[in-house]
Order: C-alpha cells, then sequence, then structure tokens
C-alpha cells in the first residue's frame, strides 16, 4: 500500500449551512481534482485536511498518521500536519516580502539553510529578480507561484491547492495551467487542487472526486470519471455534451442495443445492472466523428444522419451542435471545420464508436 | 515659563509614558483575546473594560483610592514591598493608566479584528505556533491602529484630571500635573499661567491625536 495514502470518511455541518459528507475517500500520490460546481463542498473539505477545520464526525488518516478521529477527540491542528496549502486568493502575507514569505515556514532551521532553500526556490520558480518585492508590487501569476514556493519549499507530505486558477484572468490562466502542471510534477509531491473547471481538471488531475451537494459521489482516474460518469447529476458536473433517455433493447456479448428516438444505437454493456431497461446514454463532444454524408463504410458501429444546427466557435475548437433522431453535439479542431466546408444546414454522418457511448441506469 | 513650570510638563510627559508601559502589554493581550475569540460572558468583561471611559473619573479615582488605600491591596504593598501608592507619583501613573487603557483597548481590538483570519490560518499551516503568529503576522498588519491607539491612550493620560487629583492629590513637585497645575493657578487667580500651561498641553495634545488620526486614516 502507498504510504501516502490518505483516507477520509467525516461530516462537517455549519450552523444553519450546508452539512459536508465524505464518504472513503481515498487519495494516492500525483494529483487529484477535487471537483464540482460552486457551493459542492469542495473548499471545506479542503479546509477539512488541512487541519483549518474540524469536522464533527468521522476520521481522517494520512500514511498511517491518525489526523482526525472523533471518537478519541483527537484532532491533529494544522501547523503539525506538514501540509502545504494554497488558499484561493493567496493570502501572500502583504509586510513581508516575497523571500520573507517563502522563508516564513522555514523557522525550524537554520538562517544559512533557509536561505539557501528560499534561494533554491526563487530559482526554480523563476522569481530571483523579485525576491525583494512586496506582494502588492507583483502580478497575479507572479503571486501565485510565490504562493506555491512558500507552500512547497517546507517540502510537505501533501499540498493542497485550491482554485489555482480563480484569482487570474483568462490568458494568464491559460499560460499557466500547463507550467502549474510542470510544477506539480517536478515536486513530486502529492497532490489536491479544488476546481471547477473541467478544462483544468483534464490538464491537471491524474485523479478525480467528484464532489455534488457535499458528497463525493464519483472518484477514480480523469478519463474515466469525466467518460464515464456514475449517473445524471456526475454526468451534468462533468458536463457531459449529449445526454439523452434511451431504452435497452437487447444485451448480447457484452454489447447493449438501445433505442434513442428512433434510432438504435450499440454500446458496450459494462457493469449495468442486469434488468436495466431504462438508461441514459452519455456521448462526449469529442469522441463524435463527422463524414460527409456519401462516405464509406467505417468500423464505428453507430452511423447517425445528422444535419448542422449550430457552430460554435471555443478558441481552437469548433462546438458543432447537430439535429437528427436526438440532438448530438461534436467538438472539432478548426482546420477539420474548413475542410468538410461546414455550415448551418449540410447534411453529415456522425459516427460513434460503441466503447464511447456509455449508459447510465435511469434512477426513478 | 517658570522652572516649577517646566517640572510639571516634564513629569506630565514622564507619566503619561509611564503609564503607557503599564497599559500596553496587558491592553494588547486583552485586545487580542477579545478580538479573537468568542466566549460566554465576553460583554461583561468589555463593559467593564470601557466603563472608566464613561464613570465620572473622579468616581474611578475613588475606586483606585479604596483599592490601593490601607484597607486594599495597597496595605498588603506597604507591608509587604514597603510600596507606597496613593499620594505618590506612583498613584499618579496608574491613574493614568486606569483612565487610558479602555481607550487603547478599543483602538487595539479594532486593529487587530481588521487582520483577516486568513492570514494567521496560512501562518497556521507554515508551523507557526499562536505566539510566533501574534509577533509576525498579527501585530504587524495591525500596527498602524495599534499605534494611534498608543498615541491616543498618550494623549489621553496627559489631559487626566479627576482620577489624579482623588489618588494622587496635589502635591507640587510631587504628584502635580499640568491639569491639575493649570485648576490650580485658576483658583489662585493666576489666569495667565493658567494660559500658558493650556497652551502647552493644548499644542502636545495636538500633535498626539493629529498623529494617531494620519496613522488610523493612510492605509
Amino acid at each position: 500500500m502507498n504510504p501516502e495514502r490518505l483516507t477520509a470518511t467525516f461530516r462537517k455541518q455549519f450552523p444553519g449551512g450546508p452539512e459536508i459528507g465524505v464518504e472513503d475517500l481515498r487519495l494516492d500520490g500525483g494529483v487529484t481534482v477535487l471537483f464540482g460546481a460552486s457551493g459542492s463542498g469542495k473548499t471545506t473539505l479542503l479546509r477539512c485536511l488541512a487541519g483549518l477545520e474540524r469536522p464533527d464526525r468521522g476520521t481522517i488518516h494520512f500514511g498511517g498518521e491518525c489526523w482526525f478521529a472523533a471518537d478519541r477527540k483527537y484532532f491533529l491542528p494544522a501547523r503539525r500536519r506538514g501540509v502545504g496549502f494554497v488558499p484561493q486568493d493567496f493570502a501572500l502575507f502583504p509586510h513581508l516580502t516575497v523571500a520573507g514569505n517563502i522563508g516564513y515556514g522555514l523557522n525550524p532551521l537554520s538562517a544559512g539553510e533557509r536561505e539557501q532553500r528560499v534561494a533554491e526556490s526563487l530559482r526554480w520558480l523563476g522569481l530571483e529578480a523579485l525576491a525583494g518585492r512586496l506582494p502588492r508590487e507583483l502580478s497575479g501569476g507572479q503571486q501565485q507561484r510565490v504562493a506555491l514556493a512558500r507552500a512547497v519549499v517546507r517540502r510537505p507530505r501533501l499540498l493542497l491547492l485550491d482554485e489555482p486558477f480563480a484569482a487570474l484572468d483568462t490568458p494568464t490562466r491559460l499560460r499557466l495551467r500547463g507550467e502549474l502542471r510542470q510544477q506539480l510534477r517536478h515536486t513530486g509531491i502529492p497532490t489536491v487542487l479544488v476546481t471547477h473547471d473541467r478544462f483544468e481538471a483534464l490538464a491537471l488531475g491524474d485523479a478525480v472526486v467528484v464532489l455534488h451537494g457535499g458528497r463525493n459521489v464519483q472518484q477514480g482516474p480523469v478519463h474515466e470519471v469525466f467518460s464515464r460518469p456514475v449517473n445524471l447529476a456526475v454526468a451534468e458536473i462533468t458536463a457531459v455534451e449529449t445526454v439523452q433517455p434511451g431504452r435497452i433493447v437487447e444485451i448480447q456479448d457484452g454489447l447493449a442495443t438501445v433505442t434513442v428516438g428512433d434510432v438504435r444505437l450499440t454500446a458496450v454493456a459494462g457493469d449495468l445492472p442486469s434488468g436495466t431497461r431504462e438508461v441514459y446514454v452519455c456521448i462526449r463532444a469529442e469522441d463524435v466523428i463527422l463524414m460527409p454524408p456519401e462516405a464509406v463504410q467505417s468500423s464505428a458501429r453507430n452511423r447517425l444522419a445528422v444535419t448542422v444546427r449550430q457552430l460554435v466557435r471555443e478558441g481552437p475548437l469548433v462546438c458543432v451542435h447537430l439535429a437528427g433522431s436526438f440532438p448530438l453535439t461534436a467538438l472539432l479542431t478548426q482546420p477539420a471545420c474548413q475542410e468538410l466546408a461546414l455550415r448551418e444546414g449540410a447534411p453529415l454522418i456522425a459516427l460513434v464508436k460503441a466503447p464511447q457511448v456509455h449508459l447510465i441506469p435511469f434512477v426513478r | 515659563m517658570s522652572p516649577a513650570d517646566w517640572q510639571i510638563v516634564g513629569f506630565s510627559l514622564r507619566m503619561a509614558l509611564f503609564s503607557l508601559a503599564l497599559v500596553v502589554p496587558p491592553g494588547l493581550a486583552l485586545a487580542w483575546w477579545l478580538a479573537k475569540f468568542h466566549w460566554r460572558g465576553k460583554t461583561l468583561i468589555e463593559t467593564f473594560v470601557t466603563l472608566p471611559l464613561v464613570l465620572p473619573p473622579v468616581v474611578t479615582g475613588l475606586v483606585l483610592l479604596q483599592f490601593f488605600g490601607r484597607h486594599g491591596v495597597g496595605g498588603w504593598l506597604h507591608r509587604v514591598l514597603g510600596l507606597d501608592v496613593v499620594f505618590t507619583w506612583r498613584a499618579v501613573a496608574v491613574a493614568l493608566a486606569a483612565m487610558s487603557l479602555p481607550l487603547f483597548v478599543r483602538a487595539a481590538r479594532t486593529a487587530f479584528e481588521e487582520v483577516e483570519v486568513k492570514f494567521e490560518q496560512l501562518a497556521r499551516t507554515l508551523g507557526a505556533g499562536e505566539w510566533r503568529i501574534f509577533f509576525t503576522i498579527t501585530l504587524p498588519l495591525a500596527r498602524r491602529g495599534v499605534l494611534a491607539g498608543v498615541l491616543l491612550a498618550f494623549a489621553r493620560s496627559l489631559g487626566e484630571f479627576g482620577a489624579t487629583i482623588m489618588v494622587a492629590g496635589n502635591i507640587p513637585g510631587r504628584t502635580t500635573t499640568l491639569p491639575v497645575a493649570i485648576y490650580e493657578a485658576v483658583q489662585a487667580d493666576e489666569d495667565n499661567h493658567a494660559w500658558v500651561l493650556a497652551m502647552v498641553s493644548a499644542g502636545v495634545a495636538f500633535a498626539a491625536v493629529y498623529a494617531s488620526e494620519k496613522l488610523s486614516r493612510r492605509r
């Protein structure tokens, strides 16, 4: 078993506010994304892990050490957990310089060692020239790096980042996303990162925990959770573009035949509970392939006649909303769009491979 | 200004500074406690702290006189340590301290409350203990407000009359402060003398309050 593993099951009720309840949360190494809409309890969960909030019930363990056990009234305070915490607004100490901020948590070390570690982390994040500046003299991106350095320089056992891009403007956000991925890789410290942005989750996370209404509703590798949501709520949070009610006609050799509107789709049945009839059919936009209507045979099981309803540009990509037996959305690159000469009203063939049609049992 | 006047001014300034030394350490602790913690009965403590601000100063003086008198703590101090408080310079310092504590605590408390909790919490995640957080985060971030409180307390001390005259009396050269000397001058029909001392008093008070306003406004 991974010695860094964090396990938590706890509840926290705010007076007159929402309750968050985490069941059997497990985090391994790498970057785990806490994903959910605002108000889903992500920040509270993170603060409970940091030791800044005390849950009402349950337990939190990390690497064989107890951090919280309600029945023994045991609570390890934040300052003894050895975690690095980066809050949403970074909370850089306004009266200390960049170097002073980064060195703040190195108090137990000798002055020489402290200086050396601060210098190392300044170099690592390219902040050398800013060492003597005050936080208010820094740009948002620089502040983010200082906050990261301050947390990492103590070599924490666990790194907690709350919406690290929330305080930044969009261009900075996009530029820093890739950098942060590198930086987190470089540290090798197990990380929990809170976000409500699925592109951030996909870009930064190894694993994801989806929170909904204060509960952890699904956890697993990012791509798996995002393409195979366990229920309608997760499908909505992870913004699966196409979710349509359907009916299972038959299941044979692990393949399910489902009717949606007046078409039949083939899907991998997976671990659907036996006897499931009513389902939701989920198809991610990036899994939909578009071809001209005269195109020939392909291996994809699902071949749908559609027409373009609307084209929406999203940066380098185009979101293509299609009309057919049921509304379907595809995500294409700009060049692909031009090659197909897509315009509204154009007839097309949409292809979806069977493993990319995900079925969620319908629960009344 | 006669040498006696200079003595009075010097004595008053020294006493005001000395009372600051008595007020600031416990005042900081009290202000921090009131700003950062919530408990049942807190309002009672707050009321007691503020009381000297609204009571007639002579009443505060009367309480101090009783407390430090022969039958109170003063008797014990006299027997055990050989210290006399009442009608000495010590009584002046105690009276000034009692009268300026509320002002200082109110100012420092507001300053501490304005320090955002997030900085203190973050310092905790960086392994800092509460003492270190107070001296490296809370106090530096609240320094303007605390300093404004120090200046207000100082100015209040310089102007104190009622409590001082009750516990320290008016012993020329030993317990006479500026306000007491002004009162005495008017009683003795020496209006010009009173006005000279009044101008000095107003000048120092103006400087202290002006600096205090500057500190608490400019952020």
